[in-house]
């Protein structure tokens, strides 16, 4: 009698057209120190991926690598490929401001323009030259609250500020202001930290919701949420990607010894 | 994979109770199968009563390891090897508890049989069966409680030797019911006994299950028709 190994089910591999963004060897530099070193990671389309890891792993770094955020930062410099589409973001005839409407970022402290509520969502769409008639504006504006999971609860005050809403109400403003500009990808940075259960269930059930229409990236230091919400987590220690895998197979059967230890909450 | 100590100190607390009340409760149902087994052959009244009234403590330990179990997964949200440690514990008290009632079982025939009438090999029957669940009993507690995989393993295999002990004890009965119809009363209590400690050697498989999904998070299955241990 033996013990039949053999019976185990392969892991299912993305097939390579529903990859959407890939990072391969991305290592990235402030100055002399390297925060990143050398990450492969597929970012499947239609998937919620969750970046885990202690303070100054480098989840944070490799989040802002997608849409170039780390652009802004003048002793940063990222090295290896990153893909939308099989098309590398960090090519010279990149034009950054597209980039970034089509993948898009939520931070972590609901960020609203001093404007309105509908002037909040409006900017985007405006600045990118999407529309041509306020009709149309306003249908993306109503479209893009509804599908944030805030126009019952603003549809009668659009012109009030939007710094004038809660912080759960805020962050939801903010999706509603990234996803406006229809954006393929959306880019999570620690979206929740900063409110309370309720509107955190609310945007983690936004979250489900997104990710038919769109590809998410989330980083977050909760590990329930992590679980709750993605289907696929990748763990960072040190700058670099420890283990990726399914999100149940991580939470469950981690690989490696150093995953454990931070999930279990254990000393490395 | 070796486990490093939880940063919190209370929670590696906890998962050490859960892991020392297991073992004691496993202590607790080797004592009550022994005592049920010896109660049965010796015809001892006495300890058969003190057999079945102790199975109390062990539902009450069954009932002990379900809140703290429960109480840990609300408070600490537990991941990884500490879910499969708690859910696991959870299962194999399950089991524990299982087996203790199948030690009640036994001590309550003992008053149903005529010792004057049943021959001293037919009891050897039942003991050598006792003695063989007992052994796989212990070994899957070692296993849970040391977190050995191969060891659980052995213990799934080994069931069948339970099995071919009880099919042949049943043949054996039969026969001794076919020689004499007075024999037919003694030799069904008996052979239901036989039966009780076949499937306490069940829920040891079950517990060898559980300490290799806690040791690999893998699922063990063991296939009757193949009879080969199998990886799900």
């Amino acid at each position: 009698m033996s013990v039949a190994t053999d019976l185990k089910q392969p892991e299912a591999q993305p097939s390579p057209e529903s990859v959407k963004m890939a990072g391969r060897n991305v290592s990235v530099f402030y100055g002399e120190k390297q925060a990143l070193f050398d990450v492969d990671l597929d970012i499947v389309e239609n998937q919620v991926v969750s970046l885990i890891g202690p303070s100054g792993c480098g989840k944070s770094t490799f989040l802002r690598c997608l849409n170039r955020m780390n652009d802004t930062i003048d002793i940063c410099r990222v090295g290896g490929e990153i893909t939308l589409d099989g098309q590398d973001i960090y090519d010279k005839a990149i034009d950054v401001v597209e980039l970034r409407a089509r993948v898009g970022m939520v931070f972590q402290k609901p960020n609203p323009f001093p404007k309105s509520i509908y002037e909040n969502v409006a900017y985007g769409p405006r600045i990118h030259g999407m529309t041509s008639t306020k009709d149309e504006l306003d249908e993306i504006v109503t479209t893009s609250l509804r599908r944030a999971g805030l126009w019952e609860e603003v549809k009668d005050r659009l012109d009030q500020p939007g710094t004038g809403l809660s912080g759960g109400q805020q962050q939801r403003l903010c999706i509603a202001r990234a996803i406006a500009t229809k954006p393929e990808v959306l880019l999570m940075d620690e979206p929740c930290s900063a409110l309370d259960p309720i509107a955190t269930a609310i945007i983690e059930e936004l979250i489900d919701e997104l990710r038919e229409r769109f590809t998410i990236v989330i980083v977050t230091h909760s590990m329930q949420q992590a679980a709750r919400v993605s289907q696929k987590t990748a763990f960072f220690h040190l700058g670099k990607l420890i283990e990726e895998g399914p999100t149940e197979q991580i939470f469950t059967n981690p690989h490696h010894q150093k995953t454990q230890d931070y999930i279990t909450g254990r000393i490395g | 994979m070796a486990s490093n100590e939880h940063i919190v100190s209370s929670y590696e607390d906890e998962l050490t109770e859960l892991t020392r009340a297991i073992s004691e409760m496993g202590g607790m149902v080797e004592v009550a199968i022994t005592n049920a087994t010896q109660a049965l052959i010796r015809v001892d009244h006495e300890l058969a009563k003190e057999t079945a009234k102790a199975d109390k403590a062990v539902d009450d330990m069954q009932r002990y390891i379900d809140e703290s179990a429960v109480s840990m997964i609300a408070r600490r949200q537990p991941m990884a090897a500490d879910l499969r440690h708690i859910v696991s514990a959870i299962h194999v008290a399950n089991d524990l508890e299982r087996i203790g009632d199948i030690a009640k079982n036994l001590a309550r025939r003992v008053k149903h049989i005529d010792s004057q009438r049943v021959s001293k090999q037919l009891y050897s029957g039942i003991r050598h069966m006792s003695d063989l669940t007992l052994g796989q009993i212990k070994r899957s507690i070692d296993s849970f409680t040391t977190r050995n995989a191969d060891i659980a393993i052995d213990v799934c295999r080994r069931d069948d030797e339970v099995d071919a002990l009880y099919v042949s004890l049943f043949r054996e009965f039969l026969t001794y019911m076919m020689e004499d119809p007075r024999n037919i009363t003694d030799c069904t209590h008996l052979l239901f006994c036989a039966k009780n400690l076949e499937r306490a050697g069940d829920h040891a498989t079950n517990i060898a299950e559980a300490a290799y999904y806690l040791k690999t998070g893998e699922n063990l299955y063991y296939d009757i028709e193949s009879g080969k241990v199998q990886l799900s």
